[in-house]
């Protein structure tokens, strides 16, 4: 075989995936035996992994190298209400002021603080103002960052001192990751939504199943979907270990970036959707690992421990302790424990205390639509506390020109202000201990939502149905 | 960045899965705006009870278990990208993790803060836990020059995994922040030649 010579000079020209096409154009010097030194074209930046970046920069006596590359918005540790007002918790608002100030001491061209009109979740406004497109690459110090892969981006969360890096040579070093593609076949079926086709691949791979690799996503259920739905698919990659997820770019890609404050205009954007083009993975490409998935399987999904890999289909049972292989089952019933359920037991019916809607995961405007349609002439559960966040002032806005807040109100819902609100709970939104969420975000971590919070992970469907009827209810 | 030496030491034995960074350093910790301090709020959830009094029954708080090596169980550092994380385990006095399995970004952040996770086989692990187990006084040893880790209870040892310019930057106590900006003249012509698309 090998002294076959069409064999020789096929494996020569052997295609190249999406990925290697993006970090090929990306590389500036590879260190032997060691990582390779990639270029990066735009960096977001928040205020919680970011101030000791600066304050490297400030002792090595450092300015920031390409400072209309950063983006900078406050999100994390902001709150979702009264954000006119000063900001009560003293640390937070230190941590905010500091961010302030470092994008004023280094000259921050892109900066928005609370209230601005673009501010919101960092993963929402890069997208809605044009900063992310097609072939980038592109670094936050957020593990969310794989959100940006749906536009066909090499996207991925960063560590602060990588944060430092960027900031101090927009390069950084990475050594390459291996390469796998998901296909999902099929349809989804209806009121199957993208965070359920999300949910259901993380509990097939485990949270550690993708860690090594930076997955593509493919096949008929994932180009049906809008950009939006891409971006939760994209954004949920982190969950089961991967470095990141990208989605090759479309027409679907293209319209949604044309127009936007930051995209290419004119004869720029002509060239660059020229090259936008090219952006897919070569029909004879070799990924290291292929999975493929029936999207008509799939069906609403909720989790029921405390990572998000412990997901089933909402009508599904939680396993029982001899289908845990022996290694995992301390864990497992560490977690369950701190669920406050038990193996084998059902989870439909069961009641809820708190409902949230939002985060990078499913803040968009078409959650909130899905959201407000469900719940349009129903009225929220007495006992359903509900946080409703969008990602982002856009997002705000858009929900209120199309008429969602008045739906939601009549429902009785209220619409709070912008940013990650209980997702990661730095701010006053947290679920108290014991009490049970359904959450649209990304991380069912014990204590993610606050000490002692019961996280369980679903669509804005599931999270809109449980919300009108008080308990875990089945779209 | 101080350089790395070899290390002999008894360990802290947490034999649970999937530890996250939420649990390493959760959320409300990360106001901060220097590295400091997170030591002391290193698995703060599992650590102390709601009035901050030491729970009796985690191994951090038992007196019995002590060292600079923390030992884990598998997919350690899953979630989060926060270098909290780091600090907080660099805060606490440890120099190296070992599990059989870490997740990607953590690694990267304590390499970048001059801890070393060490990857071993599940057997192996299942042996450290087996042997402290037996007498918490057990020490490992772990060689990165000649990247071997040693359970001293039994003698076995395992050889591990690090990129060479890693070791390399560990061992000299650069960084590669460092490395980078050697690169500066270069990082510019790259910038204005073809290669880059987004000018
Ligand atoms: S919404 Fe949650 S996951 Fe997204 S950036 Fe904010 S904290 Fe991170």
């Amino acid at each position: 075989m090998t002294n076959n010579p069409q064999q020789i000079s096929l494996s020569k020209k052997q295609g190249k995936t999406l990925f290697d096409k993006i970090w090929d154009a990306h590389v500036v010097s590879t260190i032997e035996n060691g990582p390779t030194q990639l270029y990066i074209d735009r960096h977001f930046c928040h205020e919680v992994t970011s101030p000791q970046a600066f304050n490297g920069l400030r002792e090595r006596r450092l300015k920031v190298f390409r400072p209309e590359k950063t983006t900078m918005t406050a999100d994390h540790n902001t709150p979702t209400i009264n954000q006119e007002l000063p900001v009560k918790d003293p640390i937070s608002r230190n941590q905010l002021d500091q961010f302030a100030k470092n994008a004023k001491d280094f000259g921050m061209p892109i900066y928005y603080p609370l209230g601005h009109e673009k501010n919101g979740v960092v993963h929402i406004i890069g997208p809605e103002n044009g900063f992310t497109q097609p072939g980038m690459t592109i670094v936050c110090g957020d593990s969310h960052t794989s959100t940006h892969g749906a536009f066909g981006t090499i996207a991925f969360g960063i560590g602060t001192s990588e944060v430092e890096m960027v900031l101090a040579t927009q390069c950084i070093l990475q050594t390459r990751p291996k390469t796998m593609r998901i296909t999902f076949n099929g349809k989804l079926n209806p009121g199957v939504t993208s965070k359920d086709l999300a949910l259901y691949m993380i509990s097939k791979l485990t949270t550690g199943g993708a860690t090594g690799y930076f997955v593509e996503y493919a096949g008929e259920a994932i180009r049906n979907m809008t950009m939006e739905e891409r971006m939760t698919v994209c954004n949920l990659s982190i969950e089961m270990g991967a470095r990141g997820g990208l989605i090759a770019p479309d027409e679907t890609t293209f319209s949604y970036v044309k127009g936007r404050e930051f995209a290419p205009k004119g004869e720029e954007w002509d060239k660059k959707l020229a090259y936008w083009k090219t952006l897919k993975s070569d029909d004879d490409a070799v990924f290291d690992r292929e999975l493929e998935f029936d999207a008509s399987e799939i069906q609403p999904m909720i989790t029921y421990g405390t990572n998000p890999g412990m997901g089933m289909g909402i009508s599904d049972s939680i396993p029982t302790l001899d289908e845990i292989d022996a290694a995992g089952r301390i864990s497992f019933q560490k977690s369950l424990d701190y669920m406050g359920f038990a193996p084998g037991e059902k989870l439909l019916g069961k009641p809820i205390d708190y409902v949230f809607l939002g985060s990078c995961t499913n803040g968009r405007i078409e959650d909130f639509r899905l959201f407000a349609n469900y719940v349009k002439g129903k009225k929220k559960a007495d006992n359903i506390t509900a946080w409703l966040v969008p990602g982002s002032w856009r997002v705000r806005k858009q929900i209120e020109e199309e008429g969602l807040d008045k739906i939601l109100e009549e429902a009785g819902f209220a619409i709070r202000q912008p940013g990650c609100s209980a997702c990661l709970a730095m701010n006053d939104d947290k679920i108290p201990a014991g009490k049970y969420a359904v959450s649209t975000s990304n991380r069912n971590f014990e204590g993610r939502q606050g000490p002692g919070a019961r996280t369980i992970l679903a669509g804005p469907l599931v999270a809109a149905a449980t919300a009108i009827n008080g308990c875990i209810t089945k779209p | 960045m101080e350089k790395f030496k070899t290390i002999t030491s008894t360990i802290i034995p947490l034999p649970i899965e999937n530890v996250d960074t939420d649990q390493i350093i959760p959320a409300r910790f990360l106001k901060a705006t220097d590295k400091n301090g997170f030591g002391d709020n290193l698995f703060a959830d599992w650590r102390y009870n709601k009035d901050k009094t030491p729970k009796v029954d985690f191994v951090l708080n038992d007196p019995t278990y002590t060292g600079e090596i923390l030992v884990a169980g598998k997919n350690f550092g899953s979630g989060s990208s926060r270098e909290h994380a780091a600090w907080a385990i660099a805060g606490y006095g440890f120099k190296v993790v070992v599990s059989s399995f870490f997740a990607d970004i953590f690694k990267n952040n304590a390499l970048n803060n001059g801890i070393l996770p060490v990857v071993v086989s599940p057997e192996f692990l299942a042996e450290i836990f087996a042997s402290v187990n037996e007498n918490p006084k057990t020490t490992l040893t772990v060689d990165l020059l000649n990247q071997t880790i040693t359970n001293n209870a039994n003698g076995k040892a395992e050889t591990f995994e690090i990129n060479a310019y890693k070791k390399d930057c560990l061992l000299n106590g650069f960084d590669d922040i460092d490395y980078l900006l050697s690169k500066k003249e270069l990082i510019e012509k790259w910038e204005k030649s073809d290669a880059n698309l987004f000018k």
